[in-house]
């Protein structure tokens, strides 16, 4: 058992530690005050299984921006118009960078690919089109993964949990679309909102603190701001979101498709 | 003589006993054991910076022993979950306890002044989370107070308990 328990006999509340911080004793009133809070809560008697977040909302929150858990009514998705897509336009790709403070470090082998422009040929016709993690259905990387680290949200949102993450690549060697970077430098002053340190994988994670609050990912609002508008995020399960009508509508593809990954970027020519 | 012999054997030896558990007890540090405050100026204590308003999200002494085991339970949720309602954060705890450094701006964790190794580097427990956290506040002004009851805490401490189960 924790310390601060009630009816603690072992009384590891002890003044022991709080002398040590240089203060007097807090002991008497602190485990006084304890053991009553205690007592109160026996008799309220509150529900099993009582939550951190159950105790947040018991005080109604206005420090936590957001909504609640992502829920699987969701899948998130993203619909790329290559026909729209400028060959010369990279502004997806430097909207990417600045939100989430990855930065080439002169290791063009090694370094941040979150996203990346290709250039695709083939009947002759070329086309320019941007490819980040295809956050799938079925992903392979987290098929792979040996700790748990990289695992799919529930409303589809492929990520890589670096608390977990050991920096083994295995993923990296299964993603399909080369999607998945590593972390070879150390880091300092990181985003708060994009925590990346040496050691762990990253790749997009289709701007997850942005779409929780109810925004659009960085590079979709970066392509549009350039008057391209060839990305189009949105709501793979709501029939009736802008994507799904775009898909509804006009032929488009996954990549690899026959690899049966499933992935929620879908890449059209109609418009 | 020797019944009397006898018995104070084994009252020496009872003591004994009663002496030695003690010891152990106080030597794993789960003991009620009060200890008067050093004097000061004899024992180099750490002196952690104070965060801005009048307590952090919990009674400090709650803090100390329970912060690893909130930003812990917090991680999971939030990462996994994808839920950002939850009141309690790292990016809070350096938003609101972040030092100043002589240039004036908030100092990251390799600067010893640095909120969390006040006292991390006394204990000698290292601490990873700034290996990929900004240890230092992006957007600064945010306050997080505790405002709930007593009761709220008490819901909490015995959550937090539980988590270890």
């Amino acid at each position: 058992m924790s310390c601060c328990g009630k009816n603690d006999k072992s009384g590891c509340c002890s003044g022991e530690k709080s002398s040590a911080f240089g203060e007097p004793s807090p002991l008497d009133t602190a485990r006084r005050w304890f053991l009553k809070s205690a007592a109160a809560f026996t008799t309220v008697a509150l529900a099993p299984g009582v939550t951190l977040m159950a105790f947040a909302g018991a005080a109604p929150a206005s420090a936590g921006p957001g909504r609640g858990p992502a829920t699987a009514k969701e899948r998130w998705g993203l619909l790329i118009d290559v026909a729209k897509c400028a060959d010369d336009c990279s502004a997806c790709v430097s909207a990417c960078s600045k939100e989430n403070g990855w930065k080439d470090t002169g290791h063009p082998l090694t370094d941040p690919q979150w996203i990346r422009k290709v250039t695709v040929s083939g009947k002759g016709a070329t086309a320019s089109l941007p490819v980040m993690c295809q956050h799938c259905a079925s992903p392979p990387c987290v098929d792979v993964c040996p700790t748990g680290a990289s695992f799919k949200r529930a409303d589809g949102i492929v990520l890589v949990d670096k608390h977990l993450c050991i920096g083994c690549r295995y993923c990296v060697m299964a993603c399909p679309y080369k999607a998945r970077s590593f972390v070879h430098e150390p880091l300092e002053d990181q985003l708060a909102h994009a925590p990346r340190g040496k050691g762990t994988v990253e790749s997009c994670t289709l701007c997850v603190h942005r779409v929780d609050e109810g925004r659009q990912p960085a590079c979709v609002e970066a392509c549009a701001a350039t008057g391209h508008g060839a990305m189009i995020f949105g709501d793979l399960n709501d029939p009736e979101s802008a994507i799904s009508r775009r898909i509804a509508q006009f032929p488009t593809h996954q990549l690899r498709a026959d690899l049966g990954c499933d992935p929620g970027v879908r890449y059209g020519t109609g418009s | 003589m020797l019944v009397r012999s006898t018995i104070l054997a084994v009252l020496v030896l009872a003591i004994g006993g009663l002496l030695t558990t003690s010891a152990l007890r106080a030597g794993d540090g789960t003991t009620a054991v009060e200890t008067v405050p050093p004097p000061p100026g004899r024992t180099p204590v750490p002196v952690p910076a104070k965060g801005k308003g009048d307590q952090c999200v919990a009674p400090t002494d709650w803090m100390r022993r329970n912060h690893m085991t909130m930003l812990k339970h917090q991680r999971n949720t939030t990462v996994h979950e994808g839920d950002r309602t939850g009141r309690f954060s790292i990016k809070a705890c350096v938003e609101c306890h972040a030092v100043k450094g002589v240039d004036g701006k908030a100092v990251t964790v390799t600067d010893p002044k640095h909120f969390c190794r006040t006292c991390h580097d006394y204990a000698a427990v290292s601490i990873d989370c700034f290996e990929c956290h900004a240890s230092r506040p992006q957007e600064p002004g945010k306050v997080a107070n505790f405002r709930g009851s007593p009761e709220d805490l008490a819901a909490l401490t015995r959550y937090v308990e539980g988590l270890g189960k």
